[in-house]
């Protein structure tokens, strides 16, 4: 690997570099997952630590989430991965179309995931379930603080689901623009590598809010 | 270059895709399944289980690492060892208060 | 290579043409040197504002009650001194300007693996400079909160806490990309050759310290946030008036905090085992054992935090691990500086400044560390717990220790960086002022400290007065060394004598091309059969 580095460097001196090194790539990526998961590491410290604190109260809140649409949800963002995983795959096998349907499908299914979150939480703010709430306020803290860690720890990843789906945009024009191509695809698995991230949190957030009856 | 990059890649078939994927929604179905039961103080614990178990498929077959080089399992061990150590050592703080 | 480098026709990177036009040829360069050097310049306008606000607070420490400023005033000054000096200057350190410039160039590589992210960091890290700057001009007035963002006060103050702490993230975003971006460099773009065993020592600690920004960064930006949100929207996580835990936001905020501090060291330790070798023109003593210390240094210190939270009512037995794990600090930190003094002896030594910087930090960095066991002990730190004393510590560590090996770095990069030398004398003398200054300045704090007068107080007792002027006095004299020396630099950028490519007789890479480097560092690329510093005796053998 290093040799064609070097190869590629003597034939470029100039401060644009073309080297390409995709297991660099995929490397700094990684990092770059590390820093998401320690991100929500935080968020989950404060879980374990309010639950220990707050065991019932944690318990009687929760019933109030619906355990069909968290399971729903979680589905649909288990099948956008495979979408995912299947997109690189056909893009390994130079089925262009293939790919591009399969990462279109990952996107409506992520647009699905967050359509699905939106009425969740629609719900919640008319029963009056949000932070600064009547309703809440009037509560036991620990439920307070309940729907505090759900909205910081959903919200959150929402906001991650967001951005993925931006990422996915990106990608989907740089295929049909063959900046990413059957034998130059590093952007699309690093895409990949952190859509899977997204569906990685959500696997343990379901469980935490949604299963503690 | 680029020939040798995509032959070191090991490309995944189409199959195993869709198999994981029936794992994983079969993991999920139990999970929920499990918690209509009354485990008492197992059930986080069952319920944290099944989701590493599900981590470990994303993270090995989706996320590729079972194919990576091995340098890459050794990064991801160092971050989930760190995360664990903050969690065991808070633990310290908020278990014992 | 260095003798016919100045009659060779040759230009370096400082001159160098490229697609963009005037200023844009530095601030849109992806070239690591290029930004390196940007970094320094921002860090040296914001370590300036530090030191006025510093120099401006010891000067109303000079008598009891008013001197020149208001209470609040002093609170926003104390605010402010710590978050520029601490996220601005010495958090970015050595690993933003000496990582950038000399981390590719010690290990024959042409730049970092992402030469864009990296610029990324830089205009990140302006970005987050002009916020935190922004703040102190807007509606509510400079954020009075300590630069440790307490809550529940920092939920609770009217003054402007939400901007500084988004700065904050921001240039923690900067700080991560940087991490990512060498971690990923040493694995991938080292010569060929050269395994991690071949690496410079310098490059160990940048490995080590990219660690670090990469795993422990992202807790505090997380909390950060939270707090941001939590003013916003009340979600009760952090505000104990509806049910949530302000000790959780101390856990959080130094699970950050203090791996960072060995994001501010462990660079500079790194430097030190360079200046040491080539200055005693010996081979580092204890290679490895330098090396593994690096990475020991930032496991460990990864698992220490709740040192700072001793009195806060933190359950015993976290204190008990704490104050152990605390401890386990001491040993690597010890290592090194055994293994540096072993080098030196027997060296056939230069007092050069770099040299006599690297001293004056061993003996600063030993107070402050033998302070620390103070600190790390349960029952004195119960004592001396937010007082002077703490003040004195960390300076002593992180001036006395980091900015110290700063400005060493300085002097001893200066010659690579613009190919020109600073004079030795003017150096002498300024180091001389500092090492005065600084210790009249804060060895006073810990007798301060020690009879009781607390950290951030505005006002004191009377009785303290003396060694509050002495204090005083101290930071003069340590304001116009360091000002005499800054002097010496930009002179010596602008007019100093030309320098050769070696003049130290450095052995690492970063010797073997022309001072300044040339835009695409190395002709070719080297490579590598022996160690970082292989000096006479092994050749001998």
């Amino acid at each position: 690997m290093s040799d064609t580095v070097i190869k590629n460097h003597t034939e470029n001196l100039h401060e644009e570099h073309v080297h390409r090194d995709d297991t660099g790539a995929k490397m700094g990526m990684w990092l770059f997952l590390f820093t998401e998961l320690l991100l929500f590491g935080g968020l989950f410290l404060l879980y374990m630590a309010y639950r220990l604190q707050y065991y019932h109260e944690f318990h009687i809140a929760a019933r109030e989430l619906n355990v069909g649409i968290g399971t729903f949800n979680t589905i649909i963002l288990l099948t956008s991965s495979m979408t995912m995983a299947l997109s690189i795959a056909a893009m390994q096998r130079s089925r262009k179309g293939l790919s591009l349907f399969l990462l279109a499908s990952t996107k409506i299914l992520a647009l699905g995931f967050l359509v699905n979150k939106y009425f969740e939480w629609s719900a919640k703010f008319e029963h009056g379930f949000f932070p600064g709430s009547d309703v809440l306020i009037d509560k036991p803290r620990g439920e307070y603080l309940f729907y505090g860690m759900y909205y910081a720890m959903t919200g959150l990843h929402a906001l991650h689901v967001i951005a993925g789906m931006t990422i996915l945009v990106f990608m989907f024009v740089f295929i049909t623009r063959n900046s990413i191509t059957p034998t130059n695809y590093v952007k699309l698995e690093n895409s990949g590598l952190y859509w899977h991230l997204v569906d990685l949190i959500w696997i343990f957030l379901f469980p935490l809010f949604y299963l503690m009856r | 270059m680029a020939n040798e990059h995509s032959e070191k890649n090991h490309s995944v078939g189409y199959g195993t895709y869709v198999l994981i994927w029936l794992v994983l929604v079969g993991l999920t179905v139990t999970t929920v399944s499990i918690s209509g039961i009354n485990l008492g103080n197992i059930a986080l614990a069952v319920a944290l289980l099944i989701a590493a178990v599900k981590s470990a498929f994303v993270i090995n077959i989706f996320m590729h690492i079972k194919f990576e080089e091995k340098i890459f399992k050794v990064f991801i061990a160092i971050a989930l060892m760190t995360l664990l150590s903050v969690f065991v050592l808070t633990a310290f703080d908020v278990f014992f208060r | 290579m260095s003798e016919n480098s100045e009659s060779k026709p040759y230009i370096n990177f400082l001159q160098a043409e490229s697609k963009h036009k005037g200023i844009f040829k530095w601030i849109l360069s992806t070239d690591h040197k290029r930004i390196g050097i940007m970094y320094m310049t921002g860090m040296m306008a914001f370590l300036l504002v530090g030191i006025t606000l510093g120099f401006l607070m010891k000067l109303e420490m000079l008598t009891p009650g008013k001197t020149i400023m208001d209470a609040q005033t002093y609170n926003a000054f104390f605010t402010l001194h710590g978050v520029i000096m601490i996220f601005l200057f010495i958090i970015p350190g050595l690993p933003a300007v000496f990582g950038n410039f000399m981390l590719p160039l010690q290990i024959g590589a042409r730049d970092v693996a992402f030469p864009r992210l990296n610029l990324l960091s830089w205009w990140l890290y302006v970005v987050g400079g002009i916020f935190a700057i922004a703040s102190l001009f807007l509606q509510g007035g400079p954020i009075d909160t300590g630069w440790t963002f307490y809550v529940p006060y920092s939920l609770r103050t009217g003054t402007n806490v939400s901007l500084p702490l988004f700065a904050a993230f921001i240039l923690g975003f900067s700080s991560i990309l940087t991490g990512i971006n060498f971690v990923t460099t040493v694995h991938r773009l080292r010569a060929p050759g050269m395994t991690f065993f071949k690496m410079p020592l310098f490059v160990w600690a940048i490995y080590s310290t990219a660690w670090i920004q990469v795993i422990a960064t992202p807790v505090v930006g997380i909390t950060i946030i939270l707090v941001i949100v939590e003013r916003a929207f009340s979600l009760g996580i952090f505000d104990p008036a509806l049910g949530g835990d302000p000790l959780l936001f101390q856990h959080l905020f130094w699970i950050y905090s203090h791996p960072a501090v060995y994001i501010m060291i462990l660079p500079a330790m790194g430097a030190v085992s360079e200046i040491i070798p080539t200055f005693a023109k010996r081979t580092i003593f204890g290679y490895k054992a330098i090396a593994f210390s690096s990475l020991a240094i930032a496991f460990i210190g990864y698992f220490v935090w709740a040192h700072h939270m001793f009195t806060t009512g933190i359950s015993d037995t976290s204190r008990f691990i704490f104050s152990l794990l605390t401890f386990l600090v001491a040993i690597p930190s010890g290592v090194k500086v055994f293994n540096w003094v072993a080098t030196l002896y027997k060296g056939s030594i230069t007092p050069g400044a770099p040299l006599l910087f690297v001293m004056m930090f061993i003996f600063l960095f030993s107070i402050g560390g033998l302070t620390g066991l103070v600190l790390g002990s349960l029952a004195t730190n119960v004592h001396v717990h937010d007082t002077y004393f703490v003040v004195a510590h960390f300076h002593y560590v992180m001036f006395g220790g980091t900015v110290m090996i700063f400005f060493a770095a300085l002097h001893y990069w200066l010659p690579k960086m613009f190919g020109r030398m600073y004079n030795e004398k003017v150096a002498k003398w300024s180091i001389a002022l500092i090492f005065i200054g600084f210790n009249m300045l804060y060895f006073t704090m810990f007798i301060l400290g020690y009879e009781g007068q607390p950290r951030r107080y505005w006002d004191y007792l009377p009785q303290f007065q003396t060694l509050q002027i002495i204090s005083t006095v101290g930071s003069w004299i340590l304001i116009s060394g360091i000002l005499l020396m800054f002097g010496n630099l930009h002179r010596s950028i602008k007019r100093g004598a030309k320098a050769e490519a070696n003049p130290w007789g450095g052995k690492t890479l970063e010797w073997t091309i022309p001072s300044p480097p040339p835009v695409h560092n190395f002709d070719e690329i080297p490579v590598i059969t022996h160690g970082p510093y292989n000096y006479g005796e092994e050749e001998a053998k």
